[in-house]
């Protein structure tokens, strides 16, 4: 530092702002904050049904810290069992069936046609949220786990299918030049250059969707479509708050097994 | 014998990489094919097994056309074309074995593959020539274990098991060092020595070309404009090629006198890319 450069040489700097015009940045900073103060008056507040509520849920709590899991065991066995096999059987089925429909909706691998057709079934899937395929296989298939077994099965292919559409896109190209020089067919440039690249992220997504899939499974009871959510359900609606504290602890317990024994078994991965 | 006749290549963005490319490369030849980045080296080599599609002409290999093959045949062609990458292109999480016996796709059914149950020739042709370019101890390492002319070398190999007629070489040596890039150089011309392959070999490191290749073709803005012995080669036909530059040390008296770094310092230096 030799401090012989003249103060009005020195340049300075500061980060360009988001939004040059200096009058249209403070006019849309008002706006935000403007449109926050107005929702929030229009929300009801009711002071009264506030305090009710506070004393309900003390209640509610009280009961929750005292789990009930003998006088409703069964049904808590046979919901969790339920869920378990549920979650199980559709998150391996689903995954089976996400393996072609991701290959065909990878733009650099598929044909238009098949593209189109894979791209647009995971569209439509992927529109709507659990809870309301749920209610479309509730009505179709009635009552119980295999309406449960449909939505999360399908649930599950839309999405392994969409992340790993993208992952094959994004491989490294010269691997397959390199393989497709060879000689090898279609379904061996797949094989050879392709999955190995994808196979991690294939794995990951897929342990990780069993647990998504299990957290959605006790959702799923709430409509209807089987598994520990329904004797959730009916364990509200009875005020029988010791057995749904019971049963949320089992939830509890087991999303947080599936919680790192996926995230363990992810970073074995890498 | 591959034979190249007035072949072009125009990409849809209107880019012409290629303009009636003539050619003709005996078997057993060797030939370096140099000229500036985006002169259309790679799209040449890519149009001879149509990874890339020629736009125009035609190529021949041992009396057969092959811009006019079907899907089919056209898998049984590139078998007896082998390709070595720039990057070496290998497929990085699988064993060195592996991608060796890749090279065997062309010629094992799609569930041999799948279970890796090569038959037994290629197993032993595979560790012959992993032998023969010195990685016999690194048949199970992982190919992103090794350094980048080890990788090279499984690159050589995985072409060669396909026991190939013609070589296609795109830029060897450019992510190597250069004492690496002449042991890769005189690997790849000693083994198409020995086996009688005819290869093309697309460099951009003139001196390396000159040392190691007996025939040097000079492409510039997709047309041949060079196309005789290393000797020939004179500063002003290399500034035809490249364009104008002081090329003396480029071209030096005697290729083994240049030393590695004033080689670099000497190659072309334009950025390293597949041209496509």
């Amino acid at each position: 530092m030799s401090g012989t450069t003249p103060e009005q040489t020195r340049k300075t700097w500061s980060p360009r702002p988001l939004i040059a015009r200096r009058w249209l940045r403070w006019l849309a900073l008002f706006a935000v904050i403007g449109y926050l103060a107005l929702a929030l008056i229009t929300v009801p507040v009711d002071g009264a049904r506030i305090l009710r509520g506070f004393e309900r849920s003390g209640r509610l709590f009280g009961e929750f810290l005292q789990p009930d899991f003998t006088s409703r065991w069964r049904d808590i066995r046979i919901g969790i069992l339920e869920s378990l096999t549920m979650t199980v059987v559709s998150t391996a089925v689903g995954v089976l069936l996400a393996l072609p429909t991701s290959l065909g909706a990878a733009r650099t691998l598929a044909a238009t046609p098949v593209y189109l057709l894979c791209r647009g079934y995971i569209t439509v899937v992927r529109t709507f949220p659990e809870i309301i395929i749920g209610i479309v296989f509730v009505v179709m298939m009635g009552f119980g786990p295999f309406a449960g077994f449909l939505t999360l099965t399908l649930a599950t292919t839309g999405f392994i299918a969409k992340l790993m559409a993208e992952e094959i896109e994004s491989v490294d190209g010269r691997q397959l030049e390199a393989i497709r020089a060879t000689g090898a067919s279609w379904a061996q440039v797949v094989l050879y250059a392709v999955v190995p690249q994808v196979m991690p992220r294939f794995i990951g997504l897929s342990v990780y969707r069993l647990d998504i899939n299990f957290r959605e499974s006790t959702i799923l009871g709430i409509v209807g479509a089987g598994g520990i959510g329904a004797t959730l359900n009916t364990a509200m609606a009875r005020y029988d708050f010791s057995s749904a504290g019971a049963i949320l602890i089992i939830i509890i317990g087991i999303v947080l097994v599936l919680e790192y024994g996926s995230s363990y078994l992810r970073k074995r991965l890498q | 014998m591959l034979s190249i006749d007035q072949l072009s290549k125009r990409y849809p963005s209107g880019e012409q990489a290629l303009a009636d490319v003539t050619l003709e490369l005996p078997s057993g030849q060797v030939a370096a094919l140099i000229g500036p980045s985006g002169a259309g080296k790679s799209s040449l080599i890519r149009c001879i097994n149509r990874l890339i599609e020629p736009s125009a002409g035609r190529i021949t290999l041992d009396g057969q056309d092959l811009t006019r093959v079907g899907n089919r045949e056209l898998r049984r062609v590139r078998r007896k074309i082998g390709m070595i990458f720039q990057e070496y292109a290998l497929v990085e999480r699988l064993s060195v074995m592996e991608n060796v016996l890749s090279g065997r796709l062309g010629y094992v059914g799609f569930w041999r593959s799948a279970l890796r149950r090569f038959p037994q020739h290629d197993i032993d042709h595979a560790f012959d020539l992993l032998a023969r370019v010195g990685l016999e101890d690194y048949v199970d390492s992982r190919a992103d274990a090794l350094s980048g002319g080890q990788r090279q070398r499984v690159g050589i190999a995985r072409a060669l098991i396909q026991e190939p007629t013609l070589l296609l070489v795109d830029e060897p040596t450019a992510s190597l060092d250069p004492k690496t890039s002449r042991q890769i150089m005189r690997l790849i011309t000693e083994l198409a020595g020995e086996r009688g392959l005819s290869a093309i070999i697309n460099i951009h490191d003139v001196a390396l070309a000159k040392q190691f290749v007996p025939r040097i073709i000079g492409l510039r803005a997709g047309r041949v404009v060079y196309d005789d012995s290393p000797d020939a080669l004179s500063a002003e036909r290399l500034t035809d090629i490249y364009g104008a530059e002081d090329w003396s040390k480029a071209l030096g008296s005697s290729p083994e006198q240049t030393s590695p770094e004033q080689t670099s310092e000497h190659a072309p230096n334009a950025p390293q890319q597949v041209t496509s």
